[in-house]
């Protein structure tokens, strides 16, 4: 009986410490969150959202700068999905795990997936700016971020992939189907929840990106006419505000609910599309 | 026993010489030479990782799909020889269907199922796709069943209906040979025996070949008894003959020994 009680002791330690590690990240995010609530929500409206900023950005709105934002993630997306997808079906289908070619490749991806988004930064300044002449642009920044979240979205999908259970694969050729439809029919689909992690880390990463944007769409706070202009994301925009501009502050609370918005917009959005594709929770993964 | 089961006069439809699976290093199975009847039902059975399943996936090259599997020696379906790179693996695996263990439908529809496997072989036409697939759940007795509900999904039937549809799915592309790799075992007993009672009824329309752990079932449905024994560190096949000649008379101690429940 001693050792029950000890044991039912030690139960409820480690149920104490569980609950409460949840209870403090919960705490910390809503700590965020109430404090951007508070100093931000007052300012936000329907006008701050379509608004172009003035005096620097302490009056006005946001209006160009999410245009901006919205046009660079856009880019980013066109560009990475079908890299990514194409990479990661190739390396989950088509490489075993030990060969040369699938290690070499991952091996890169996960050095890739560390490096620091300064170092995005000025390798998408030196390349696409500079080398390939797209100058201050959207489409520059926006294929920086690219290069950004592939590794991420790579290795996201590749998961989705390896999870799809192997008795697919069997009966399907089992059924005398190729390899190609058995791809696009039955793998991608079942793939999808993968797809859409991938996408929900990919996006929430390049939205709310600083560093590597500085240097690649640049500050123009202006609407862009293509994405060959130059335009600011509301990442930059927020930090500008709070580093550059004196009395930025109450605007640039405003622009980072804006920005939270947008990302569990974004996150709801993928997870709906994950359960209407396939019944199932990304959270279940 | 061998009045009820015909074991003579059909020709052999696939033909093993010396046929030998190794994964990477470790053999599967060695040596296996064995003859199989069109039209009847040849029941491979043996211990756990003698090698039978393995024998199963030689027959339609699903082994091909197993990373460093190498399957060497001969094996012909209807003269031709199936072991060349140059068969046409997408004819081959049309010609020979199979059926798993655990149901495998897809996360389709029902009428998906169905439907996904014709039309990527050809099959466009509406209306033959619709006739097409109540005539293969008629074939395997789900029609009645499901014929309201073609368009829920295929994960929500029962595992024994999933098993037929699985069937229905193979059979509806007109295969000449099943092979059938212990379609009862993940079943409960009812559905399992729905399940037998089906492979029975399909007879003499197709030359099946199934594997199974339940030697009861084995001399139920078979005609033809291939038994499998693992020796010197590789399945080998000790006896083949019709069901009666292998359960009255064996001529291998091992297989007396097995079928009386002694061993294995």
């Amino acid at each position: 009986m001693d050792s029950l009680a000890r044991s039912q002791r030690g139960e409820k330690l480690a149920q104490v410490v569980m609950w409460s590690s949840a209870a403090l990240v919960s705490a910390v995010f809503l700590w965020m969150l109430s404090d951007l609530v508070t100093n931000g929500l007052g300012r936000v409206s329907w006008e701050f959202l379509t608004s172009s900023p003035s005096d620097s950005g302490r009056a006005g709105g946001i209006g160009p700068i999410v245009v901006s934002t919205l046009l660079i993630v856009s880019v980013a997306m066109v560009v990475a999905i079908p890299i990514g997808v194409g990479t990661a079906v190739y390396l989950a289908e088509f490489t075993s795990t030990e060969s040369l070619l699938g290690r070499l490749v991952r091996r890169s991806l996960d050095v890739l997936a560390g490096v620091p988004s300064i170092v995005f930064g000025l390798f998408g300044s030196a390349f696409f700016c500079k080398t390939l002449g797209l100058g201050f642009s959207i489409l520059s920044g926006g294929l920086t971020l690219a290069c950004m979240v592939l590794p991420i979205l790579i290795r996201s999908v590749e998961v989705g992939f390896r999870e799809i259970p192997d008795h697919y694969r069997l009966s399907a050729a089992a059924l005398g189907l190729s390899r190609t439809s058995t791809l696009l029919h039955l793998l991608l689909p079942a793939a999808a929840p993968g797809l859409a992690v991938g996408l929900v880390l990919g996006i929430g990463r390049a939205a709310a990106e600083t560093a590597a944007l500085i240097f690649t769409s640049g500050y123009v706070d202006r609407t862009p006419e293509s994405v060959l202009d130059s335009g600011r994301a509301l990442s930059v925009h927020i930090f500008d505000l709070s580093m550059n501009v004196p009395g930025g502050t109450p605007n640039a609370y405003a622009a980072a609910l804006v920005l939270l918005g947008l990302l569990l917009l974004i996150n709801g959005a993928a997870s709906g599309l994950a359960h209407r594709w396939l019944g199932r929770n990304i959270a279940t993964l | 026993m061998s009045s009820e089961h015909p074991t003579e006069g059909n020709e052999a439809l696939f033909e093993a010489e010396n046929l030998t699976l190794v994964y990477g290093d470790t053999p599967a199975f060695e040596g296996v030479s064995l003859s199989i009847p069109a039209g009847e039902i040849t029941a491979l059975v043996g211990p756990s990782g003698c090698g039978k399943t393995s024998f199963l996936m030689s027959l339609n090259r699903l082994s091909d799909l197993v990373p460093n599997c190498r399957v060497t020696g001969s094996l012909r379906l209807g003269g031709q020889d199936i072991l060349s790179s140059e068969v046409d693996l997408i004819a081959l695996r049309r010609r020979v269907g199979m059926i798993f263990q655990k149901p495998n439908a897809f996360p389709f529809s029902i009428r998906k199922n169905l439907t996904f496997p014709l039309q990527e072989h050809g099959v466009r036409d509406r209306d033959k796709l619709a006739t097409l697939v109540e005539a293969s759940l008629r074939d395997v007795g789900l029609w009645d069943e499901i014929k309201d509900r073609l368009d829920a999904p295929a994960l929500s039937l029962s595992g024994g209906q999933q098993q037929r549809l699985c069937l229905a799915r193979a059979l509806a592309l007109k295969p000449e040979v099943l092979l059938l790799d212990e379609p009862c075992s993940a079943l409960d007993p009812l559905s399992s025996g729905v399940v037998e009672d089906l492979i029975v009824s399909l007879r003499g329309r197709y030359t099946i070949v199934i594997v199974t752990h339940n030697l009861a079932q084995a001399r139920r449905v078979a005609d033809q008894v291939a038994v499998f024994w693992v020796q010197g560190g590789a399945g080998r096949l000790i006896e083949s003959g019709s069901v009666g000649q292998v359960f009255e008379d064996p001529q291998d101690e091992l297989t007396r020994s097995y079928v009386t429940g002694q061993r294995g």
